[in-house]
Parts: C-alpha cells; sequence; structure tokens
C-alpha cells in the first residue's frame, strides 16, 4: 500500500531558479539560501521516495487566462518547463504518474474536492525551483511528480480550511492505493512577500517564524487563518502559504520536525523551508 | 444571509495593495493575453521590433497600452493586471523581478535592492489605512 511518509514545505522564489541554472549559488547574496538546503538534499538522498505530490502555484505560465481552476491535478505522462519571458529553464522534463494521478482524481471528487484535471500542463518556477532545491543539478528528476496547482492568484482562493482538508482527503486517497509506494507531498510558496504597489518588499519575520513554530502542532490556529489577514500580514503574495497547508493536512494529527530553515531575502521574498514526519 | 467573517471592502482598506479578483481579470484579459504572447520568443521579437504595432495586435485600452509603452506597473496594476502576468513583460526586458516589482515604490533600483537587504519593509504602520498600523 501506498504510504505518505514525508511532508516538505518550501519558498519557490524564481530568483532561486535563476541563481541555480546560472551558477551563482555559492555567491555571497546566495551562498546563505542554498546552504539552508544542503540537509534536505541528503535527506531526500537517502529517503529516495517514488513520488511527490508537489503543491504549487501556476504564475501565469499554463493557466489563470482563459482557465482559473481552484485546484487542478496534472495527470499527463510528463510536464515541459514552462518558457516564462527568458525561455524554458534548463531542466529536465518532469515525469508524472498518471495511474496515481487518475486514482487521486477519482478518490478527491468522491470525498467532495471536484479538481480540475490537467491532461497537458507546462509546469513553471512554482515547480521546477523546488525540485532543484531538494535534488540539485540532475540529468532526470529521481522521482515521479503529480503537481496540484493551487489557484493563489486571483482572489478568492481557496481558505487555509479547505486547503487541510484537500490534505486529508489525498492522505486517504493514497492510503487506498494499492501500490507499495513511497510518497512524499510538497507544499510551496511564501513566506511573507508583496510583489505589487507601494507596499512591495514586505517581509513579516514574526508572522512566518509564528507559521513556522504552529505547524507541527499548533495547527488548528492556521486553520484559521483567514484570506485577509494572510494578504495583510504576510503581503499579497504571501498568501501561497495556504499550500503548506495542504502538505500539513496530509500528514495527519502528530508530525515530527527533522529540519527547519528561515532566511530573508531571496529577492523580494522571504525564505522558509521545514521538513515534517508523520507520526502514527 | 450566509455569515462572512469580513466584508469584502475590507480588503481595500490594506495599504498599497490592489486584491486580484475576477472583475480585475477581466478589465486585463486582453492586457493578459498580450502578457503571455511574450511566453513565446517569436512574439518576443516581433514585439522588440516594433512595441506599437505588436500591441495593435491585442484587443487593450488606449491606457493599457501606453502603460506597457511606459513600463508603468502601478498603472498597469491599477487597469487590472496582476503581477504574474505583467512579468512576462518585465522577463522579456530582461529586468530581474526584484527591478520590475521595485519600480512599483518609487524608490530605485539600488535603494529597493538594499531595503530589501536590511529585511525588506516593515509591517509596522502597513497593516490598515483606516487603522494607520
Amino acid at each position: 500500500m501506498a504510504r505518505i511518509t514525508a511532508g516538505i514545505a518550501t519558498s519557490h522564489v524564481p530568483a532561486i531558479g535563476a541563481a541555480f541554472d546560472l551558477g551563482r549559488s555559492q555567491d555571497a547574496y546566495w551562498k546563505p539560501v542554498f546552504d539552508g538546503y544542503e540537509w534536505v538534499k541528503e535527506f531526500e538522498r537517502r529517503e529516495d521516495p517514488d513520488v511527490v505530490i508537489l503543491c504549487y502555484n501556476d504564475h501565469a505560465s499554463a493557466m489563470m487566462l482563459d482557465v482559473v481552476p481552484t485546484f487542478a491535478l496534472g495527470c499527463a505522462e510528463e510536464f515541459a518547463p514552462a518558457d516564462e519571458g527568458w525561455g524554458p529553464r534548463p531542466v529536465p522534463r518532469v515525469m508524472g504518474d498518471p495511474v496515481l494521478a487518475g486514482h487521486l482524481a477519482e478518490q478527491l471528487v468522491i470525498d467532495e474536492f471536484d479538481m480540475t484535471l490537467m491532461n497537458h500542463l507546462d509546469v513553471d518556477h512554482g515547480l521546477t525551483v523546488p525540485l532543484s532545491l531538494m535534488f540539485g543539478k540532475v540529468e532526470q528528476w529521481p522521482v515521479r511528480v503529480i503537481p496540484l496547482a493551487v489557484n493563489v492568484t486571483q482572489f478568492p482562493t481557496p481558505s487555509a480550511e479547505r486547503c487541510w482538508q484537500l490534505g486529508a482527503a489525498i492522505a486517504d486517497a493514497v492510503q487506498a492505493y494499492p501500490a507499495n509506494l513511497n510518497v512524499q507531498i510538497w507544499g510551496t510558496g511564501g513566506m511573507s512577500h508583496q510583489l505589487q504597489g507601494p507596499r512591495a518588499g514586505l517581509i513579516n519575520p514574526e508572522f512566518d517564524n509564528a507559521f513556522l513554530d504552529k505547524l507541527s502542532n499548533q495547527t488548528d490556529d492556521l486553520r484559521k487563518i483567514t484570506r485577509l489577514e494572510f494578504l495583510r500580514e504576510s503581503g499579497s503574495e504571501g498568501i501561497e502559504l495556504i499550500m503548506w497547508l495542504i502538505m500539513r493536512g496530509a500528514l495527519g494529527e502528530k508530525v515530527e520536525e527533522l529540519h527547519r530553515f528561515y532566511h530573508v531575502p531571496a529577492s523580494n521574498t522571504a525564505v522558509g523551508h521545514i521538513v515534517l514526519r508523520p507520526v502514527r | 444571509m450566509r455569515t462572512r467573517l469580513y466584508s469584502l471592502e475590507e480588503l481595500e482598506d490594506i495599504p498599497g495593495t490592489k486584491v486580484f479578483n475576477a472583475m480585475r481579470s477581466r478589465q486585463a484579459y486582453h492586457l493578459h493575453k498580450f502578457c503571455m504572447s511574450l511566453m513565446d520568443a517569436a512574439n518576443r521579437e516581433a514585439f522588440r521590433l516594433d512595441e506599437h504595432a505588436y500591441l495593435d495586435r491585442f484587443r487593450m485600452s488606449p491606457e493599457q497600452k501606453q502603460a506597457v509603452l511606459d513600463r508603468d506597473f502601478n498603472q498597469l496594476i491599477e487597469l487590472g493586471g496582476n503581477i504574474y502576468f505583467l512579468v512576462k513583460l518585465s522577463n522579456t526586458d530582461g529586468w530581474s523581478t526584484q527591478k520590475a516589482v521595485g519600480s512599483m515604490t518609487g524608490m530605485t533600483p539600488d535603494e529597493y535592492a538594499a531595503m530589501m537587504r536590511a529585511g525588506g519593509r516593515s509591517i509596522k504602520g502597513n497593516r490598515s489605512i483606516r487603522g494607520k498600523s
């Protein structure tokens, strides 16, 4: 039977991808960021997951113009890196798992989550930057990936509580999958940042660190954060943090925190990263 | 009536922030179609060659076209735009996201970068227009 063995959260700042691709990870500005991911790279080598369910948001690369799905599940055999205006990132194509994705699609809709299913999806930095951070420079990604794109761009986004419940439903669906698979779930985006208008550059370390602190065992507080509070306290793009709650919701009640990293800034953004293990 | 945790007007109370919603998305549909077109290298080339002519392929408002020509990101957001679409334009120009974002703050790129290195813009005084907190 398939099982979720770890939850990982990380920011997915595009400039981190650019620094990675241009070989600037050891520059004075970027080194502290990349050093924060050395631990998880070793962790991933040991854990060797088969599949990652990767919660991220499409940054107006494959959707958000003609269609605006709240939750979209990538069901294809593979996903190409998107051209976001400066050519696609020079990273491997992302291999999917259509059989598990089809199972999730079925189970989630039965459990009242009316998912949008993507049979074609180009994936942008929101998905590929976390892969680079966890696995480094590789010829092929060592995992299959099921993209789960969440609308955090157009208001109203799903609520924190709805994301949590989706995570719980994903956990049930994975558990009901007969193949013996080591599955991880990742929540990406955040932490505090605002990319628009005169308030751009907003960073709120108190909010971010409280979020990290509560992610293990004060999750009821996090599930109650309103969209308004995210926008106000963590910036208009800080609301990406709801995707961390899908990850956390999929881990069940008790978790062990294995690793944590927080750093300001990467470009416009506070970088947060945490690794959690479900305790059963 | 269903209960709501807060009224939608409260979203207007966040300083220096436009909340991108379905109405704005529609207002900026053709602007965003232009931005998305820049995900293709041949289109980027055509845009660089003659910006006016390229913009005329899209049913954008004259104000939206002018704001694109001016690279006035605050104005583009005022006219319905969303940054995730608009960075296709700044990426085409070879700008970093930080340069595009910083251009909306009234600071020079160096001043903005220095603010970010020093920990970013504080939340204090930036939570609420009404409450000035």
